[in-house]
């Protein structure tokens, strides 16, 4: 037993293939999707058209470029310009202040402020209205106080609980470890076995006195180590270069984490059962298991949106519970109490699936 | 100590082709028997019953008295069985290897090491490299030790000396021998014909029928009619001359000769129609001399009367 997990670990650590799999995917697929793949705006691109050049428009404009969200392109100086500025390509929003700004403000206690948006990306469009509108409010809302007026107009003041600051890390440290976790566990154990599958090697393995359970430890047992690892260093890289904390029990994260693992192996094991090839089941894991579990699981696309079918779908996705576990566990910080069913869910799946690979691994060949 | 192997009427079919075709075949305990034949013959089909990887259509098989279907548990524990590919783990050491295979048997190198000694120390000297690196003999000797590691009472080799070149091929059949004396009972399959000699019984298989089982002096001293070798100047066109000659048959290239054999009651009467033949093609260098059938011989004359059925 001892001798063959020795072995598997050699057969990793002697792969430069696998190896990079392993631990260089894990932080690659966490600092893109941190990163690059990040919804959230920073320095968009905005000209500002400024018919009145009063204090309060330049007030309101310091305001806005001094906020993170956007940077000053282009300075128009009149409406048919604003169609050129669009058509240029980088700028995002335009700005616009109608002539006498300050004037009307004394006089009617109202003005209003055009924004014009770039809705080619819908998403960008709709964040960059929402920031520019809400830096406008607050700079109304301050001047309306200072001049001891309450403002008749109801505010709603929304509060964001679990992610104050709406950072899409937090949102994607969960899908990444669910992810990385699936991949590595299933996609790696799966090629690993039908490695020897076409090597003869498990020939030579069947006719020994070894049991199938132990063959399938011996095989598993590493890439339960070598996930677990993955998964400290996802969660350090989360903490450290995205500061993102984990609010609950740590240990209880990784104890959810191993079940997931295990059931992960479990599924790995049953698909190289049904494939002959490595690139057959490395095909299998990633498109039985990765296009799911990204796109089904809630991960990316919030799973109320579906149509029906797709949400019954996504119950069946184990991942799912997973994602709703580990965001509780780090976002919101609760207890078992709260997830004890998510958990028992995956903990019968795991049971079927190695109720099912152990069943199905052969001890004869065909 | 070595143990007898017995197989009675075993077929098996894949999807379309028959492999085996009701085999039945009686080994003695410590005999080293070789199965003769090209391949598809179903060599591998009949090993692979008998170490339990894959089932019969029909028929039964045991090794020492116990049945292949119910007790491969038991088999398997006594038997070291060495696949067509070697079974190596290409990116582990040739130490790696033995100990890996030691293991999973729950012995060791060291328990052992009187057993395998003979094949070990020629590849004690690489024992660092990877099995993968090693020449196509070295694997062979290794995963000849990774299958003796566990002191078998019964060897199953497939194919041990395909892709080997002829100085290892000979090493080889020396180890087998000592082994031999040491008391295991050995299988060996094997696409040349020129080992069959080298075994005590030897059974000739063609497409899953076993075509004669028995000693391979036994097997030659049956042959039928007297064989002849011709060589002449136009080696490329001689097997057609001599197919028209309608005395001869069986002509086949054999090496760097022609082999014919003739039915004729009198040898010097069908030389002389031979060389007429061949002269009258313009032929020169005509030699053409008496020779003892090898087995290879006996396997086509065997393999003709098989498909003429």
């Amino acid at each position: 037993m001892y001798a063959f997990i020795k072995k598997e670990f050699f057969h990793i650590f002697r792969d430069y293939r696998s190896m990079l799999i392993l631990f260089g995917m894990p932080v690659v697929q966490v600092l893109l999707f941190g990163f690059a793949i990040t919804t959230d705006i920073n320095d968009a691109k905005i000209a500002i058209l400024d018919q009145s050049k009063d204090p309060i428009t330049r007030e309101i404009t310091q305001k806005m470029l001094s906020s993170k969200y956007f940077i000053l392109e282009q300075n128009l100086q009149s409406n048919n310009q604003i169609e050129a500025a669009f058509q240029s390509g980088n700028i995002k929003e335009v700005v616009v202040f109608e002539h006498g700004f300050a004037e009307k403000l004394q006089r009617d206690g109202k003005v209003d402020v055009q924004l014009i948006l770039d809705a080619s990306e819908p998403n960008t469009a709709n964040m960059l209205s929402a920031y520019s509108s809400g830096i406008i409010n607050t700079y109304s809302l301050q001047q309306m106080m200072a001049a001891n007026k309450i403002p008749v107009s109801i505010q709603t003041e929304s509060m964001m609980l679990y992610n104050p600051e709406l950072k899409s890390v937090y949102m994607f440290v969960p899908g990444v470890i669910t992810i990385l976790l699936m991949l590595v566990s299933a996609m790696m154990t799966s090629i690993s076995i039908t490695r020897e599958k076409e090597m003869g090697t498990m020939e030579a393995l069947l006719v020994s006195p070894l049991k199938p359970l132990q063959i399938i430890i011996g095989k598993v047992t590493p890439y339960v180590l070598l996930s677990f690892i993955n998964l400290i260093v996802i969660l350090l890289l989360a903490r450290f270069v995205f500061g993102m904390p984990t609010q609950g029990s740590m240990t209880l994260l990784l104890l959810e984490s191993i079940l997931f693992i295990i059931m992960s192996l479990a599924l790995g094991i049953l698909i190289s059962t049904v494939s002959k090839t490595q690139q057959q089941a490395m095909l299998l894991s990633m498109f039985a298991l990765m296009l799911p579990t990204i796109l089904l699981s809630g991960f990316i696309f919030p799973i109320e949106n579906m149509p029906i079918i797709l949400q019954w779908i996504s119950h069946v996705m184990p991942s799912k519970w997973f994602i709703i576990i580990i965001k509780n566990i780090m976002l919101k910080g609760v207890g078992i109490a709260y997830f004890w069913k998510e958990t028992l869910i995956i903990l019968f799946t795991t049971l079927f699936f190695i109720a099912m690979s152990v069943k199905k691994f052969k001890v004869r060949l065909e | 100590m070595s143990v007898p192997v017995n197989i009675q009427n075993i077929s098996k079919s894949y999807e379309k082709v028959e492999a085996l075709k009701a085999v039945s075949l009686n080994i003695k305990a410590g005999e080293l028997f070789g199965f003769i034949g090209p391949d598809g013959a179903g060599k591998t089909s009949l090993f692979r019953i008998l170490t339990g990887l894959i089932l019969p259509d029909s028929g039964t098989a045991s090794v020492a008295e116990m049945d292949v279907l119910k007790d491969f548990k038991k088999v398997r524990n006594i038997t070291g069985y060495m696949p067509g590919r070697f079974s190596l783990y290409y990116d582990l050491t040739v130490a790696e290897n033995l100990n890996f295979y030691a293991s999973i048997f729950k012995t060791s190198l060291k328990e052992n090491y009187d057993l395998i000694k003979d094949i070990y120390v020629q590849i004690e000297p690489f024992s660092n490299r990877k099995a993968g690196d090693l020449s196509g003999g070295m694997k062979q000797k290794l995963a000849l030790s990774c299958a003796l590691i566990h002191r078998p009472k019964l060897l199953i080799l497939d194919e041990p000396t395909t892709g080997v070149d002829a100085v290892s091929r000979k090493e080889f059949w020396e180890l087998l021998d000592k082994m031999q004396q040491g008391g295991i009972t050995i299988l060996v399959s094997t696409p040349y014909m020129d080992e069959a000699s080298l075994c005590n019984r030897v059974a000739l298989m063609q497409s899953g029928n076993v075509l004669s089982v028995d000693t391979p002096s036994n097997i030659t001293a049956r042959y039928k009619g007297q064989l002849f070798a011709v060589k002449t100047n136009k080696m490329h066109n001689l097997v057609t001359a001599l197919e028209q000659v309608p005395a001869a048959t069986q002509v086949y290239r054999f090496g760097d000769e022609v082999h014919v054999t003739s039915f004729h009651e009198n040898d010097t009467v069908f030389v002389g129609l031979l060389s007429d033949a061949l002269k009258e093609k313009g032929h020169l260098d005509i030699q053409i001399n008496k020779k003892q059938a090898v087995i290879e011989d006996c396997f086509l004359a065997l393999m003709d009367k098989n498909q003429a059925i």
